[in-house]
């Protein structure tokens, strides 16, 4: 699909998740849970692209949502609370990268499980800081000064959380289709070429890195203003695993697969709540792995799929699928 | 001619096996010369030396006067010393034209996550090179779905896209069909004196050194055995015994 194109299915998008969350009040919240944990993937797919999987990135998404619950009480305003959460998950993810970065596949994946676990030890024993599992209470933002009613504050949220993901898609598939995108997809490839050409692998991984941690950082910061209440569970293994599982979902290869599975994952687990209470795990992993046997690009990929045969008729199906934005 | 490369006593073994057992050579700028010499004599090994990848026990390595040792590739790649591949190293999810602009892109500057890769000077640039490569026809493909010969020169069009002022080429030749292996040769000795590039080439085909190559260096068990004009070293009875003939004797079985 070409830039603009892309651009107006994102809006498209968007304009149908406000739709929905207007005529079905209780999916606000579970969109917006959607939204955030979409815009945190896309961290997930940049990292993917490098052929590395993390299974620790929900401890960025937890600094960022713990950093607007401490700062909270001192920087009331989302929008100057955001950079100081986002940037303090990106500073870390440099500080973490520049260790992690001289590791590969299941060192990479598990090195960073290791300390993500850690962190979350900490915010779960350090109780007179963090309140352990207790976790801590945000109270209520202002959005650019306006102090706004419980109602108009979820749709603060919502529509916040729709704009940043506009614009972290956005830069992420500028990203890459970029030299140093391009770079970044050489590493899951030929790693040793790219030091022949000049180029240190170890810092284009890195600035992936920095990037993804600033990603779920974002994440982190929505699921903050949503929930307001922040606890360690944000930070444990499964919550970074859920990441990965919605990449897988939604098909690594796009932006747009980061959204799709990450509505599918969050619709899924409502619904599948309400219907057979303890089930819901079994079902979602009976989706993934219907998915990885059937559909190994995902959501998006069978929508693509699906688009292509409609369009060019059925010989073009086979070719559809594959790429994507 | 002044001296490009230049490396003195150069060892290293790998437990027993002495890869390099005191190493003098120098090579020229515009010079291209080749490295003959059985399998285990340490010619990828010289390659390796002389590009970073692998580090000396011992000896000295300089190249333009300033001494080397112990840098690691990338840092070479910036001074100007290019290499290309015996199993060729390609990017495999790219397109021929994204490896080549790729490599363009190292060599300009790949810390830009803004503008796109594949637009503008770049992108037509690595058609350029692709052109030259006689690759044109095959840009669009996926690197893994390449044959070998056009594997082999699309390694070889990155290395030299990076415009090195020196490039060490490990068996540019082989596996390719014989039958176009010396069009191959062709193009590739006029892309390289078109760009200026000096180029040190291992080469097992004796048709090829003997047409090509302005110097050729023996190799035999680490060291280098004769080292001069083509047409003196392999009329050398003790290298024809000695090195071409086992040489000569693998491809007969080969053949066979």
């Amino acid at each position: 699909m070409s830039g603009a194109r892309t651009l107006a299915a994102g809006l498209a998008a968007a304009l149908l998740v406000v739709a929905l969350a207007w005529a079905v009040p209780w999916l606000r919240f579970v969109l917006t849970v959607a939204t955030a944990k979409g815009i945190a993937v896309l961290g997930i797919l940049l990292l993917l692209r490098a052929g590395q999987v993390s299974f620790g990135h929900a401890m960025y998404l937890a600094i960022a949502a713990y950093t607007a619950a401490f700062l909270a009480p001192r920087i009331p305003d989302a929008a100057l609370l955001l950079p100081v959460a986002v940037g303090l998950s990106a500073a870390v993810g440099l500080v973490v990268g520049l260790f992690v970065m001289r590791y590969r596949d299941i060192f990479f994946g598990m090195l960073n499980l290791a300390l993500s676990m850690v962190f979350y030890s900490l915010l779960e024993k350090l109780y007179s800081i963090t309140h352990g599992t207790d976790g801590i209470r945000l109270p209520p933002l202002t959005f650019a000064g306006a102090t706004l009613s419980v109602e108009a504050q979820s749709w603060a949220v919502l529509l916040s959380a729709l704009v940043l993901a506009l614009v972290a898609g956005a830069a992420v598939r500028v990203y890459w289709s970029s030299p140093l995108g391009e770079a970044l997809a050489g590493i899951k490839t030929r790693e040793q070429r790219l030091d022949f050409l000049g180029v240190p692998p170890r810092l284009v991984l890195l600035a992936a890195y920095v990037i993804s941690a600033a990603l779920a950082g974002i994440g982190g910061f929505i699921l903050a203003m949503a929930t307001r209440q922040v606890t360690p569970a944000l930070a444990y293994w499964t919550t970074s695993g859920e990441l990965v599982f919605i990449a897988v979902l939604g098909g690594a290869g796009s932006v747009f697969g980061a959204f799709l599975g990450a509505a599918a994952y969050e619709l899924t687990r409502v619904y599948a709540a309400a219907f057979v209470a303890d089930a819901w795990q079994m079902i979602l992993g009976s989706v993934l792995l219907l998915v990885i046997l059937f559909a190994p690009g995902g959501i998006w990929g069978i929508g693509q799929r699906l688009l292509g045969r409609r369009a060019a008729g059925p010989g073009a199906a086979a070719t559809a699928g594959e790429g994507g934005p | 001619m002044s001296v490009l490369l230049s490396a003195r006593g150069l060892r290293l073994a790998f437990g027993g096996v002495k890869a390099a057992d005191g190493i003098d050579l120098d090579v020229h700028e515009g010079e291209f010369l080749a490295i003959i010499g059985p399998n285990g004599a340490g010619k990828t090994t010289f390659i390796n030396m002389a590009t970073g990848y692998l580090k000396p026990q011992g000896g000295s390595i300089a190249f333009r006067g300033r001494p080397i040792l112990g840098l690691p590739p990338r840092r070479l790649v910036g001074m100007g010393i290019g290499r290309s591949f015996q199993l060729p190293q390609l990017f495999a999810e790219h397109t021929v034209l994204q490896n080549v602009a790729i490599a363009i892109a190292s060599r300009d500057g790949i810390w830009s996550a803004v503008a796109p890769l594949m637009r503008g000077p770049v992108r037509r640039e690595a058609g350029e090179w692709l052109e030259r490569f006689g690759l044109s026809s095959v840009a669009e493909t996926r690197a893994d779905a390449l044959n070998e010969g056009a594997r082999k020169l699309a390694d070889i069009a990155m290395a030299v896209a990076l415009r090195p002022a020196l490039v060490l080429m490990d068996e540019p030749t082989s596996g390719v069909a014989a039958a176009d292996k010396m069009a191959i040769v062709e193009t590739l000795v006029r892309v390289l004196r078109d760009a200026g590039v000096t180029a040190v080439f291992v080469e097992h085909d004796m048709d090829v050194v003997a047409r090509f190559a302005d110097r050729v260096a023996v190799w035999s068990q680490g060291r280098i055995a004769a080292l001069g004009p083509p047409e003196t070293v392999l009329a050398d009875p003790e290298v024809r015994r000695n090195v071409i003939g086992t040489v000569l004797d693998g491809v007969a079985h080969a053949a066979a």
